[in-house]
């Protein structure tokens, strides 16, 4: 696979025009995470909605094409889940988002960013209100 | 196009073997010099040749082998030292530039800098110049200050002089910057440091490499410089020392080889250099280490500096044909090491990288080991080519043409 396969127009497209950049006023869950080798950074905001669900969901953050691509094509996907969805969230479901991109070692790490933050952010939440989970509202 | 005259290219490529290589089916244009050089056939040879012939501890061998690899590392002593114009016993070999910095930092740090005194670095600085003294002056209740940088991207010499008058106990800065190539003028800036009564430690991990250096025309007290940017091999590198300082410090490792006698209470040092060399050292890596100094002694430094010269100054003319190419650092060549930061528009460079790979061009991408720097010119990372030696104009045209690659990939 040659790079100009890798940057098709659709994460052109999401590296410039990144959909749900930005933050939420207010959130349940908020994680961070960033890549040390590179300097890659996500932020991501989650307010909880109904039936234990992801609501709603903001990332911001600086990073390459491939990583913020990647973060913002995952809040897509996320929105309107169940938390639980996000535990059977797998590399290859992110692989396959991005159209199965060739990616080395290194630039693996940098697709995978925002779903380690959606993840950090979200096992912490269901953790910390693991006596909530029989479906009801977890803020009640 | 012209190319460059002052040094034999061809001829010197043909002695590095990885440069025969392919990376996807391309010619390998390496041009991340600056993070480490490839290793003439020289430097492998001697590295075989010393495991292959006589592999043995040094400095405590009577026996035949031991004799001849002490010979081959103190040779390669007095050769290092000599290639930057330092006497052997000013000259203790290091890991590379971290170590040498770390050593000062226990060494030289942990004796000399008080509660209350002030450390000055710059704003340009590898975090190998940084960190240790965040280190040492949060250990000893120090100040860690650190002197700015022109819009131009040179030291602020007005920023350096009003720091000086605060009486620093050191100053560390680098001769030139491992990301926007700058030369400081080392010799200036020591002599005024030294009347300030500072020391002063210098990073020559990007000059040593690239250009002639003598420690005693600089008129620092300590000098920092790495083996396997300069043809050598990794895990070598030199700190130089002025022989008084290096007299009056404190061990760096305690163990073997450091020590003249050893009590159950107390011992005594080894002299200079050894005081510093604890254990068995790096035996081969400083053998070839030497052969790399043999290698670029033998093309000239001041051919290599000029040869570099003639790279950058084609480098910045081409590159700047290309669309969205934003350079960082001075724009005269000849104020500049082999050094070439950038940026493209908004492509991120480890995107670019990744297309240059494609393409067998390798450049660095990131924050360079310089995170302040990066937050002073507000980019999170840059691009940067770096050259040496083998690299001609042919390297330049092959990243002008995959920069016009990327350019069109990312729709520019």
């Amino acid at each position: 696979m040659s790079s100009a396969d890798i940057y098709r127009e659709l994460i052109l497209d999401y590296y410039r025009n990144p959909r749900n950049f930005g933050k939420l006023e207010r959130f349940d869950i908020e994680a961070h995470d960033s890549n040390p080798l590179c300097g890659d950074e996500v932020d991501m905001q989650i307010k909880v909605g109904p039936k234990n669900s992801i609501g709603e969901i903001k990332f911001s953050g600086k990073g390459c094409a491939i990583s913020l691509a990647s973060a913002s094509m995952l809040t897509e996907l996320a929105k309107g889940k169940a938390l639980d969805w996000v535990k059977d969230v797998s590399k290859e479901d992110v692989f396959k988002m991005l159209g199965n991109p060739e990616l080395g070692p290194s630039r693996v790490k940098c697709a995978l960013l925002g779903m380690k933050v959606l993840k950090t952010g979200v096992y912490g939440y269901l953790g910390a209100h693991y006596e909530d989970a029989d479906g009801s509202d977890p803020m009640a | 196009m012209l190319e460059t005259e002052t040094l034999d290219v061809e001829r010197i490529r043909a002695d590095f073997p990885i440069l025969r290589r392919k990376v996807r089916g391309k010619r390998l244009v390496y041009l991340d010099n600056a993070a480490t050089t490839q290793k003439p056939r020289q430097v492998i040879e001697a590295l075989d040749d010393y495991y292959s012939r006589y592999n043995s501890n040094v400095h405590r061998s009577v026996h035949t082998l031991g004799e001849e690899a002490t010979e081959a590392y103190e040779a390669s002593r007095k050769k290092t030292a000599t290639f930057i114009g330092a006497t052997p016993k000013e000259l203790v070999f290091v890991r590379g530039t971290t170590e040498a910095t770390n050593l000062v930092r226990f060494a030289w740090g942990e004796k000399f800098v008080k509660k209350g005194d002030l450390v000055l670095t710059t704003m340009m600085e590898h975090h190998s110049n940084i960190v240790p003294w965040q280190l040492l002056c949060k250990n000893k209740g120090a100040t860690l200050k650190f002197v700015g940088l022109n819009p131009d991207c040179t030291l602020d010499l007005a920023s350096f002089e009003g720091l000086l008058k605060e009486g620093p106990r050191l100053v560390a800065f680098t001769h030139c910057s491992n990301v926007l190539g700058t030369i400081n003028d080392v010799s200036a800036l020591c002599a005024k440091a030294a009347t300030a009564g500072a020391t002063t430690i210098v990073d020559g991990a990007q000059a040593v490499p690239h250009m002639a250096v003598d420690v005693g025309s600089l008129g620092c007290d300590f000098y920092a410089f790495s083996g396997h940017k300069m043809l050598g091999p990794t895990g070598i590198g030199g700190l130089y020392g002025r022989r008084a300082l290096l007299e009056e410090m404190e061990p760096f490792h305690g163990g073997g080889e450091m020590i003249r006698e050893v009590f159950l209470d107390h011992s005594t040092w080894n002299d200079v250099p050894y005081k510093f060399e604890a254990g068995t050292v790096n035996i081969a890596d400083s053998i070839g280490l030497g052969a790399a100094v043999d290698y670029l002694t033998a093309l000239g430094m001041d051919k290599v500096r000029e040869h570099e010269v003639r790279l950058l100054k084609y480098a910045l003319s081409e590159l700047a044909k290309v669309k969205g190419f934003r350079h960082y650092g001075p724009e005269d060549p000849s104020k500049k090491g082999g050094v070439l930061s950038f940026n493209m528009a908004d492509v991120h460079p480890h995107d670019l990288a990744t297309i240059l790979d494609e393409e067998g061009i390798a450049i660095r991408s990131g924050h360079h080991c310089a995170q302040p720097l990066m937050r002073w010119l507000d980019v999170s990372a840059t691009s940067r080519a770096s050259f040496h030696v083998y690299n001609s104009h042919d390297d330049v045209d092959a990243l002008r043409a995959g920069l016009e690659k990327a350019g069109a990939i990312f729709r520019l």
